[in-house]
């Protein structure tokens, strides 16, 4: 068989390999730029750089995607908006507010809405991208804690993430306050409490942001320069940062055949990831035009413009201020009064420290952890969330506390549609907000440790097949079959025992608090089985499957034994 | 009213005929004066008779179905732990009787932190004569004449587009605080609540703000005057009318749904897509089919 080389090119050393010639005009122009920007190197790695696959991995690049759609949406929307509490006379095309004053920002709100082309759909899609931006930014942090992410070398990222969601809620807060509706007006004004019940600074804050008593003519202006300019700018660097640092710590992966800490086991970003996500951010933008589209989000008709006398009922912030407004609406009435100054601790406590705390629990979260278990070692593998039991319990309680906060966001809409007492509704989160996170926190644990369990039930004895044997004695069992050897091993990947190193004692011979608490990290957890066990396991189920052997493959259709069979009539009375 | 307006513009075409204007005179004067035969007010002495007759009828039907708790007088009964077991009903008017009846709330079900509103167990006569007995105890607010709420009988298009947004303002200023923006309806203290008012009859809204019915504030006509009334009423009903511009409405409770529409819709089917494009790749750990083993 000979082979046809003529079409192959000719490269003997001397000559490249590609062809010879002029160049096509798309490599004419890449060579002109990577001549001047350097830009061949840089793109050839990352076109190569490659990443893990798995559907919780795209959680954070739907907060990214979001975001493009809401730089988007939110620079068509700055073209006809009117940052301005100039008051004027709406005389547009809505006609139940026709001839009301209002200031120029909530007429340009409603201009956008009614008389803009398009303007109501990009309105809604801006505002349900920001709902979307800050929910998946919470849904892909929940995916790093769980699995382990947000481990050695990635702190510093950690960190930068739950920057992001800070930044975020404030540009969704300072984005919400913007049309100076009743609803945002309502909100400025909330804010404007949350600051002057600040202890002694809190009423020269409030003058400060708003150039005087409230409301000014200043605060929407400030606000939309913090909106549009500030925050973005903050939010765009720390995106860029984020996104570098994923690049240089390289993606984490999931354990299995052929992965280690020191490499990623995927698929290049060009072609295979360069598609998916082009692909991905369509999606997002589709389904957030879909949103804007079919469901109404804030119809700033139905507020009206915002007048410190009128206030709604079903007055809440977004969804992601709603656990501090919750907070606020179940805290009891505490307020002190010394020398003639009032201490609004019911005020301050609940949306000015608890927020502040909980970030700072939330960016410490990964240095607590890593304090307590001693872990020094860099982590490039994830770990299933059985796999760290009070981590997981930890943040599951976390979530349960958010939760219950958010709950009482909204105990008006829960008390009018499922018949219940406010009050009481009031009574039960109060009680359930210190409780619920107990409970959480115990049952994730123990749920966790029985996984754990269950995952060695698995590795030493088999999978179940479903499969009943009746031996001929009469027992039954089930038959159960060695895991597929992949499986097995990324379930043995984990590491053994304590993370770190042993305990250190007091020097009265006591366990110090850090010690107490790696002691309470680790309780109970369960550790993979050893080779020892894994190999007499196997060799009992080899032992198993060879006494079993002979029965097998024998269909049970019911009527096996109808030739012995003898019926009780026949029998005899007494013998 | 929609339907009217389209005949008249159907009409409209032959208006310009000679003989148009006299014929729509004539009808005109044929149906005012059959009109005012039909409803003017009887001489005062049958007006007195046909009243005490209704009254007569009312007391028979308070006493069966109101007394129990209203007392035999409409006194109202105080419980030995001088508890309220039903308040007095002299001086709440007709007005209060024709709205608390009217919408079902009395006879009461149950007693409880609210009143439900409920299929109403009387028709119209059996009410006004209620009515009309109670009025009869002492002077209160009277059932609304029907133009007094109806946000049709505005002159033109352009004084009904003036009370719509007077009425919006006056809506937004003294109901939005408990009924919501929407007139969706609010939580009130202790498991009761501001009921949604977006299926109420003009009338009774009109009721409700004269009497101030459970914790609701009585809007006297001092405070808010006949014709605030009547444009805030013009308000509910133009926004009943309206169409929801950015789409479905989540229900019109503001934030907390818009909240769980992002979270379990918009997010949701994100997840799900994310879940379909990582299961839509070549696997490592796959086989080839037909490959040997």
């Amino acid at each position: 068989m000979s082979t046809d080389t003529s079409k192959v090119a000719a490269s003997n050393g001397t000559d490249a390999a590609a062809p010879a010639g002029k160049p096509t005009k798309a490599g004419a122009a890449a060579n002109w730029a990577d001549e001047r920007l350097g830009v061949g190197g840089l793109s050839k790695f990352l076109s190569r750089k490659i990443f893990p696959d798995h559907w919780s991995f795209m959680l954070g690049e739907i907060a990214l995607w979001s975001f493009v759609v809401l730089l988007v949406t939110g620079v068509f929307l700055t073209l006809w908006f009117k940052p301005s509490m100039a008051e004027i006379t709406y005389q547009g095309s809505y006609a139940p507010l026709r001839g009301i004053d209002m200031s120029e920002a909530m007429a340009s709100t409603l201009d956008i809405s009614f008389d803009v082309r398009g303007g109501l759909l990009l309105r809604q899609v801006h505002h349900w991208a920001a709902s979307l931006f800050i929910a998946s930014m919470m849904i892909h942090m929940m995916r790093v804690f769980f699995t382990g992410a947000h481990r050695k070398p990635r702190e510093i990222n950690w960190v930068i993430g739950a920057t992001l969601l800070l930044l975020g809620t404030l540009e969704g807060f300072t984005g919400y306050s913007l049309p100076d509706d009743l609803l945002s007006g309502t909100g400025i004004r909330a804010a404007d409490g949350f600051m002057m019940a600040i202890p002694i600074v809190g009423t020269y804050i409030s003058f400060f942001l708003f150039g005087g008593e409230f409301p000014g003519d200043d605060i929407i202006p400030r606000l939309f320069t913090i909106h549009v300019l500030l925050i973005p700018a903050l939010l765009l660097a720390l995106i860029g940062a984020h996104l570098i640092l994923l690049i240089y710590h390289k993606h984490t992966q999931w354990p299995g055949p052929g992965r280690t800490e020191k490499n990623v086991v995927g698929y290049p970003m060009v072609p295979n990831y360069i598609s998916k996500m082009t692909g991905f951010f369509f999606i997002t933008f589709g389904v957030t035009a879909l949103l804007g589209a079919l469901f109404s989000l804030n119809p700033v008709w139905k507020y009206g413009p915002y007048d410190p006398t009128k206030v709604t009922a079903g007055s809440q912030p977004d969804w992601y201020m709603g656990w501090p407004d919750g907070a606020l609406r179940i805290m009891p009435g505490w307020e002190s009064h010394f020398w003639g100054s009032t201490w609004s601790w019911n005020i301050f406590f609940p949306v000015i420290v608890l927020p502040m705390a909980a970030w700072m629990v939330v960016l410490l979260l990964p240095f607590i952890e890593a304090w307590i278990t001693g872990d020094k070692r860099e982590h490039h593998l994830l770990q299933r969330p059985r796999n760290a039991p009070t981590r997981t319990a930890t943040f599951v309680a976390l979530m349960v506390f958010y939760a219950a906060f958010w709950a009482a966001g909204g105990n008006d809409i829960i008390a009018i549609k499922f018949d219940l007492s406010i009050n009481q509704i009031t009574y039960f989160l109060r009680a359930f907000v210190f409780l619920g996170p107990i409970a959480a926190f115990i049952i994730t644990r123990r749920w966790c440790i029985s996984l754990q369990r269950h995952d060695n039930e698995k590795l030493l004895h088999g999978y179940e097949t479903g499969t009943v044997i009746r031996t001929p004695e009469g027992a039954y069992h089930e038959k159960h079959l060695p895991l597929p050897e992949g499986e097995a091993f990324a379930m043995t990947v984990r590491d053994r025992g304590r993370a770190g190193d042993e305990p250190e004692l007091k020097k009265n011979g006591k366990p110090t608090f850090r010690a107490k608490l790696r002691a309470f990290y680790y309780d109970h957890d369960v550790d993979k089985p050893t080779a020892e066990e894994l190999s007499a396991a196997h060799h009992h189920a080899e032992h198993e499957a060879h006494e079993l052997a002979a029965h097998e493959g024998h269909q049970v259709d019911g009527h096996d034994f109808d030739d012995h069979r003898h019926s009780a009539i026949e029998e005899p009375l007494s013998k | 009213m929609r339907l009217l307006n389209r005949s008249v513009g159907r009409l409209s075409r032959h208006r310009r005929r000679p003989l148009a204007g006299a014929a729509v005179l004539l009808v005109a004067l044929l149906s005012t004066g059959g009109l005012y035969a039909a409803f003017s007010p009887a001489s005062q002495a049958e007006t007195e008779k046909d009243n005490a007759a209704l009254v007569a009828e009312g007391k028979e039907l308070f006493m069966i179905n109101c007394s129990t708790c209203h007392g035999s007088n409409g006194e109202g009964i105080t419980t030995q732990n001088g508890k309220l077991f039903g308040p007095s009903l002299i001086g709440v008017g007709a007005a209060s009787v024709d709205f608390q009846v009217g919408t079902g709330r009395m006879p009461m079900a149950q007693p409880g932190a609210q009143v439900e509103v409920k299929e109403p167990s009387f028709n119209q006569d059996e009410i006004d004569a209620m009515a009309a007995y109670v009025a009869s105890l002492g002077p209160g607010p009277a059932v609304p004449d029907k133009e007094q709420y109806d946000p049709e009988s505005y002159g033109s298009e352009k004084e009904k587009e003036e009370a719509v947004a007077l009425g919006g303002q006056i809506f937004l200023t003294n109901c939005t605080a408990c009924h919501n923006f929407t007139g969706a309806g609010g939580a009130m203290p202790r498991g009761g609540e501001a009921p949604s008012i977006l299926n109420t009859d003009p009338k009774h809204i009109y009721e409700a703000m004269l009497t101030g019915p459970q914790s609701m504030d009585t809007f006297s006509d001092g405070n808010i005057s006949p014709e605030e009334k009547k444009a805030v009423i013009s308000y509910v009903e133009s926004m009943k009318e309206q169409p929801d511009y950015g789409g479905f409405n989540n229900g019109a409770l503001g934030p907390v749904t818009e909240g769980i529409v992002a979270w379990v819709i918009g997010l949701g089917i994100l997840v799900a897509f994310a879940t379909w494009i990582a299961a839509h790749t070549t696997r490592t750990n796959q086989t080839k089919k037909g490959s040997a083993k």
